[in-house]
């Protein structure tokens, strides 16, 4: 699959106002607003079009799966400092478009900070090509990465360019046995800390924390926060990524994104705590989440749930009239016939 | 001297009319029209570009803000926002026809919260100011822009500036977690939280570098990171130009990334040492400044890579500062590079392209031909671990002619940069200095997907209008003078 058949495919949509789903490998099927539109498959349009690993980039088509992106990389020592979750597949399109970080977000930063380029194919089968191969690049608004996280409504990725980074020299995975109110507590202090903390996770009185660096850093801190060595921490960290873990099972999960420092609501059904505290995710039908994660300077996401349920609820907390009012007006400038995932982030564009 | 041609669009603005709506919602002392007054607002760093406004307010509270704005609006007047006017792009020149609005009184650090690691200020705090407030609480605010000292936190984020940290520590962009912006309908918008993400697009991303364009910002939440325990520089010595620049290739491709890793080459080291003495290596072809932060033990196994891997790179000297009095020495230098370069000539203009870091060499001896080719020195400074190159054109604005040529060779050096797979700027902004060079870099189609995001925000083009980026017509009559290899570029645009 060519770029010219992509944008054939979205040209001839826009004339006929045909409304396209942007479909990779379909690992994310579940996550956002209900599916629907003709499918405009892109998972063909793949390959790596550029690694430079002294210059710190990668670019690829938008169908590359992750895997073989994060096995160019190990080759020579760099990783997706990001670590996104591979679910079944993962393309690399799907990765930005959906923006969803892994562990080391709290470390590393989110997809979105590691977005140097796209070239985007917009609602009426224009190319477009933002950002660039460079790690500073202030010309023209930011587009790249506006693009992360849009969920497809912006426009078709074909293609992106992500900053990567070297592995770290080393690692040591800790566990301490703690509470949820504890394990906060304690996240936010180490945070303050020039530790070397590249993941956290807390399930069910147990915290696991996770350091990368230099050896030296890895040692010393180890030293000095004590726990128990975790067995086959590689393997933790996967399931955490994944969402394989038991803590992510279940019907209905909720994602609450929320100052690290905010306590725990009154909330029944906590699963999981990550990124510092900053990451939280609940099981259940719960009626008063999105108030509470408000109230809490944050937002929670109904990450998975049955159709019914999105269907009711919306994926994502409700934006105020003049942000979505905003919204409208960005999605038409980028898609002026609103053919492209449409209702994807939320019903209304 | 200025060589603008009319901003664009053009306004007609009611001076007497625009002054009598000013004075009804602004008290006296927060708002300036006589010519007098005006007169120290008329450029900002960038002072080869100069215009008179007809008013400038400095407004005290965000209702301020907002009145002023609305009745921008409503009267059709242009709003140009400004924070300290150290921009090096000219994005807060003013407009003949229009208004500047100074946030220079929003200089209140509104909240430093030592556990969840944030600040909130107001957008004319000064970089420094943060994180000197940070500091009892061994936090600080990772971008550092060489202007610190005086640059404000709304200007950071109009220009989503740099430093020499940015390589480990990112951009303003990968440390702002959340802004307050007032449209130019006046309409408030939060964007941003302090939590990891937010519902909907990342709008931070798109209005953070947007050169006030999009809105005006009132508040800013930033992220504060833990001060590292130490800090220590390499200091290598290359004969050789290429070499310095495989060197930097080599720590990266060894798995290091350095807080810091500077070049400067020959003629830069040679204006800043007299003035710094800083014990460069004068018979250098070009130093690098390596720096390693973290803990003592995490220092010391850095440092002891990358001097291997720079003794294997063919430096021909080598020193890591002993002590932090000398590290600072080592750094003053090339903190100083531009007034130490100000000492030698009259005037020097300050470039900031970025190139892929392998393309070093080849930038370079392009800069030494173009030296001869408009008979200017050019002395460069380099933030090599992310590729962002600052040559800097030394003129002297007295003579006629001088500054035409140090323009047209600022120009060729942007133009190569977009060549060698790089862009025109790398922190300073588009502002009205690059506003040609911008139609090298991107094509019609992407300039008027700029065009349509601008006006989802700001419909009738009234902020900071002629600015960041181009119209297609400008581009136009650009292409004319710049036709490359026969093709001329918007061939479906007429020519005049």
């Amino acid at each position: 699959m060519q770029l010219d058949d992509i944008v054939s495919a979205v040209r001839s949509a826009h004339e006929s106002h045909t409304p396209l789903r942007i479909r990779g490998a379909g690992s994310k099927d579940f996550y956002g607003g209900l599916l629907a539109g003709e499918v405009l498959d892109v998972a063909a349009h793949r390959g790596i079009v550029a690694y430079e690993p002294t210059e710190l980039y990668l670019t690829a088509r938008c169908g590359t799966p992750l895997a073989e992106i994060e096995a160019a990389l190990a080759e020579k020592g760099q990783m997706l400092a990001f670590e996104p979750p591979h679910f079944s597949g993962a393309t690399v399109g799907g990765c930005v478009a959906a923006g969803l970080s892994g562990p080391r977000r709290q470390q590393a930063g989110a997809v979105r900070d590691f977005v140097l380029g796209v070239k985007l194919v917009d609602g009426s089968g224009q190319v477009l090509n933002f950002g660039g191969q460079v790690m500073k690049n202030v010309a023209g608004y930011d587009v790249s990465r506006l693009i992360a996280g849009s969920l497809g409504t912006l426009g078709v990725i074909a293609e992106v360019t992500l900053k990567v980074l070297p592995r770290p020299v080393a690692e040591q995975t800790l566990v301490f046995a703690m509470d949820s109110g504890e394990a906060l507590q304690k996240l936010n202090q180490w945070g303050g800390q020039p530790l070397p903390v590249s993941a956290s996770f807390w399930h069910e009185g147990r915290l696991w924390l996770r350091l990368s660096g230099a050896s030296a850093a890895v040692e010393t801190a180890s030293r000095k926060l004590g726990g128990t060595p975790a067995v086959s921490p590689d393997q933790h960290w996967i399931s955490i990524r994944e969402q394989t873990h038991p803590a992510f099972s279940g019907d209905i999960l909720w994602r609450l994104a929320v100052p690290s420092t905010a306590p725990c609501p009154g909330l029944d059904g906590l699963r999981a705590i990550e990124w510092g505290g900053a990451l939280r995710w609940y099981a259940g039908e719960q009626a008063a989440v999105r108030g509470a994660a408000s109230r809490l300077g944050g937002h929670a996401v109904l990450y998975r749930a049955p159709e019914s349920l999105r269907c009711l609820e919306g994926a994502f907390a409700p934006l105020s009239p003049a942000l979505l009012a905003l919204h409208r007006r960005l999605k038409k400038a980028f898609d002026p016939r609103g053919i492209l995932n449409s209702g994807r982030l939320y019903a209304e564009f | 001297m200025t060589a603008m041609t009319p901003a664009e669009p053009s306004f007609q603005t009611d001076r007497a009319a625009l002054a009598q709506r000013l004075q009804l919602i602004l008290p006296a002392h927060c708002l300036l029209t006589d010519e007098e007054d005006l007169r120290p607002y008329e450029c900002d760093g960038l002072t080869a570009y100069r215009e008179l406004p007809m008013a400038v307010c400095l407004p005290e509270t965000e209702g301020q803000v907002i009145d002023v704005l609305r009745n921008c609006h409503q009267l059709g007047v242009p709003v140009v926002a400004r924070g300290a006017g150290t921009g090096l792009s000219g994005g807060a020149m003013p407009h003949a026809q229009g208004v500047v609005l100074s946030l220079a009184r929003f200089n209140k650090i509104l909240r430093v919260d030592r556990e969840a690691r944030l600040a909130v200020v107001q957008p004319g705090v000064r970089n420094l100011a943060v994180s000197e407030a940070a500091a009892p609480f061994g936090l600080y605010y990772a971008p550092d822009p060489s202007s610190q000292i005086a640059c404000t936190l709304g200007g950071n984020v109009a220009e989503n500036s740099g430093g020499v940290h940015c390589l480990k520590y990112g951009l303003t962009v990968h440390n702002v977690l959340r802004i307050r912006v007032v449209s130019i309908e006046g309409e408030v918008f939060e964007i941003g939280s302090e939590a990891p993400d937010a519902p909907g697009y990342d709008l931070l991303a798109l209005l953070i570098g947007s050169e006030g364009m999009l809105g005006v910002v009132t508040e800013v939440t930033v992220k504060l990171v833990p001060k590292p325990e130490l800090a220590q520089v390499v200091m290598a010595s290359f004969n050789d130009v290429a070499k310095a620049g495989d060197a930097v290739a080599s720590i990266i491709a060894a798995g290091i990334i350095p807080a810091g890793l500077e070049m400067m080459d020959k003629p830069a080291t040679a204006a800043v040492e007299p003035f710094v003495k800083a014990g460069y290596d004068l018979n250098a072809e070009a130093i690098l400044l390596c720096e390693a932060d973290g803990t003592p033990e995490e220092v010391a196994e850095e440092i002891a890579r990358v001097t291997e891997v720079l003794n294997a790179a063919g430096a021909s000297d080598i020193r890591v500062s002993q002590s932090e009095a000398e590290r600072l020495r080592f750094w003053a230098g090339r903190k100083a590079a531009f007034p130490a370069v100000g000492r030698i000539t009259p005037d020097y203009y300050c470039m900031d392209g970025t190139i892929p870091r392998k393309r070093l060499a080849e930038m370079l001896s392009a800069i030494a031909v173009m030296e001869k080719k408009y008979g200017l020195r050019c002395a460069n400074v380099f933030h090599a671990g992310d590729g962002n190159l600052h040559p800097l054109i030394m003129y002297d604005a007295s003579q006629p002619g001088n500054w035409e040529r140090a323009e047209a060779f600022g120009a060729e050096i942007l133009e190569l940069s977009v060549a060698l797979g790089g862009s025109i700027t790398g922190e300073h902004g588009v502002g009205i200095e690059k506003i040609n060079q911008m139609c090298s870099q991107y094509a019609p189609p992407e300039l008027a997907a700029f065009h349509r995001i601008k006006a989802v925000f700001d419909e009738t083009g009234l902020l900071n209008p002629g600015k960041a980026v181009p119209s297609l017509h400008r581009c136009a009559e650009y292409g004319r003078m710049h036709v490359h290899h026969g093709d001329v570029k918007f061939p479906e645009l007429e020519r005049f």
